[in-house]
């Protein structure tokens, strides 16, 4: 939980904040300091607040959340909804489709973007802008747009009631493109070409130079698009309709609509999407910090 | 190289040294073909993937949105009448006005919660890293899963934060009945959701602001309030802007917090324009309808992607 790891977002800061709040802590305002803490503790509670509710509700049992009475920490702590949701449903299925399913758009999208990526920030060639610009004006495009046709062409295409449905189109993101492009151009060009005149293929240039150098982004890429791909909704909402083959927010969203009211068990099943991301998230910060900084993807 | 260096009268010049090693006009034009034929077979397994899943089904969609069509058959050209069917659509009328409302009160309201966190958070405070992942914890948190501790959290019987308004002796709150509270919880639940990001990139932002500017409208007797207005709040202005195109585009395309907590209900006052467009296009089948909402909605997005390629600062700004 700790942060002061992410180089680029706190170390820094943290000099220049004390440097320019030093006078202004000398003047003696500790109520300005007690009121800041306040302050975040206020803020920290409602964000926190509603993750401990669904903890309380996940480990509590039914006739407790019956109960009526306000309780804000639960009496007994008991597991029977995980029982519940485990005897009822694939959730070992639904949870290996997530990580298949999100693990194959990440890599497959740090592959196609690092090496259209280094097309497109060092090599020179006719197009490559036209190309980089039509990539960038598909970057906002809400998948709404577009999915009628893409649920006709993934059907036509035999991809539908694969998991390739889902990975291809998730896959064909231009964010990896715009991302890998803006890092590969910090790569010096002559370090490129001093390779090419010793007589280093393209290839070879772009695995022994730009690969190796290239590391920083790949973990934010990979990342980024674990994340988004584990959270996804929308389009696997629409090309998968096997329960077999549910992520785990449609398993949620499927959970839901048989457990109705039994707040529960939905809220044991959404633990099990929420904690890895979480936990992910929060032991490499740093990554996924640059990621959201650069892009703005959420 | 070495031998150029010992001489003093030669600068060491890259290009003089290439062109002496490379003759220049045969060996420079077959390497720009290499380069070139390179550069496209280095593009080649992005242009599949963005070409057959994202440009095709776009082409595709302007198409349909000319077609009265039949389930997912084929369909026949009836020009402009799906477009002139959206204009006497009082739900497509709602839908539009209910996006406009979320955009316009999500919008300011998490740019002003993220920057007075980030401020909050960028001061002298102890614990302030952890305070800082906090906020941004629920960025890490799929929409389905927000949407139903958002349900939890607003549920009108069972519901905690109704539980807590009894408790306190206030009347309870149709967070679901009632069209108003439930428009209400769709924003709250968004605004938690995204507060976090937007102090991020506010945060990276306070990071530029070197600490001299401080000093100097300190010494020139700014107050605190002064040196938020005139140093902080301008110094911010390209994260600003680059938020604000970010948080109109998203809140435009919100649609898991909708579809989950909602479902566009009750009697459509949470009902917006890609929740609408989904339901045309997979509950009620009518495709080519859909296919003309999608159409409205790319045109919105890429004015507002234009205004923010235009500006040099949205593409730069963190680094």
């Amino acid at each position: 939980m700790t942060t002061s790891r992410t180089p680029s977002l706190r170390a820094p800061r943290l000099q220049r904040a004390s440097k320019f709040a030093a006078p202004r802590a000398r003047r003696g305002t500790k109520r300005g300091l007690i009121a800041r803490i306040v302050g975040a503790i206020f803020i920290s509670i409602i964000v926190l607040f509603p993750l401990y509710w669904m903890l309380v509700v996940a480990f509590s049992s039914r006739s407790e959340l019956l109960g009526g009475t306000l309780r804000l920490w639960p009496r007994a702590l008991t597991a029977q909804n995980f029982e519940r949701v485990l005897a009822g449903f694939p959730v070992a299925t639904w949870f290996s489709n997530s990580v298949a399913i999100s693990a194959t758009v990440a890599i497959l999208t740090v592959l196609v973007n690092l090496l259209g990526g280094y097309a497109l920030a060092q090599l020179k060639f006719r197009g490559s802008n036209v190309v980089f610009l039509i990539a960038l004006t598909t970057l906002m495009i809400p998948v709404q747009v577009i999915m009628v046709p893409l649920f006709k062409l993934v059907t036509n295409l035999g991809l539908y009631g694969s998991y390739w449905a889902v990975i291809l189109p998730t896959a064909a993101s231009a964010f990896g493109l715009f991302l890998s492009r803006q890092f590969i151009l910090s790569i010096p060009r002559d370090l490129i070409e001093a390779a090419r005149i010793d007589g280093a293929s393209h290839l070879r240039v772009f695995t022994r130079i730009v690969l190796p150098l290239s590391k920083p982004l790949i973990a934010v890429l990979f990342f980024m698009t674990l994340l988004q791909s584990w959270n996804d909704f929308a389009w696997p909402l629409i090309a998968l309709k096997q329960n077999e083959l549910f992520t785990l927010p449609i398993g949620l969203l499927y959970l839901q609509g048989q457990f109705g009211s039994d707040f529960g068990a939905t809220m044991a099943f959404a633990l099990i999407n929420v904690v890895p991301m979480v936990v992910l998230f929060l032991v490499f910060q740093r990554f996924f910090v640059q990621g959201f900084a650069r892009s703005g993807i959420k | 190289m070495t031998t150029l260096a010992t001489d003093h009268e030669h600068v060491p010049d890259i290009a003089a040294v290439r062109a002496q090693n490379f003759p220049p006009t045969p060996r420079r034009g077959l390497e720009a073909v290499r380069e070139a034929l390179a550069g496209w077979l280095f593009l080649t397994p992005n242009l599949l993937l963005l070409g057959l899943f994202v440009l095709v089904p776009l082409l595709w969609t302007v198409v349909i949105s000319f077609q009265k069509t039949n389930g997912f058959g084929v369909g026949e050209f009836i020009g402009l009448a799906n477009y002139q069917r959206l204009m006497s659509d009082p739900l497509f009328w709602r839908s539009a006005v209910n996006t406009l409302l979320f955009t316009i009160i999500v919008t300011p309201l998490s740019m002003g919660l993220g920057l007075g966190a980030a401020v909050l958070f960028n001061s002298i405070l102890p614990a302030r890293g952890l305070f800082r992942s906090i906020l941004i914890v629920p960025m890490a948190i799929s929409g389905v899963a927000t949407a139903l501790i958002g349900v939890l959290v607003f549920d009108e019987n069972n519901g905690i934060l109704d539980n807590l308004i009894r408790f306190v002796g206030l009347p309870s709150v149709n967070w679901q009945s009632g069209g108003l509270a439930a428009f209400a919880s769709v924003i709250l639940v968004t605004l938690w959701w995204r507060v976090g990001f937007n102090m991020l990139i506010y945060l990276a932002g306070l990071q530029g602001i070197g600490p001299e500017l401080y000093e100097a409208a300190e010494l020139d007797g700014a107050g605190a309030v002064a040196r938020f207005r005139h140093v902080t709040v301008p110094l911010l202005g390209p994260s600003s802007f680059f938020l604000l195109i970010l948080n109109v585009i998203y809140s435009f395309q919100v649609f898991d917090i909708v579809f989950v907590m909602t479902g566009g209900g009750p009697q459509n006052a949470t009902s917006v324009l890609v929740t609408y467009a989904y339901d045309t296009g997979f509950v009620t089948r009518d495709q080519g309808y859909a296919a003309a909402i999608g159409v409205v909605l790319l045109l919105v997005t890429f004015v507002f992607t234009a205004l923010r390629w235009r500006t040099s600062h949205g593409r730069d700004l963190v680094e």
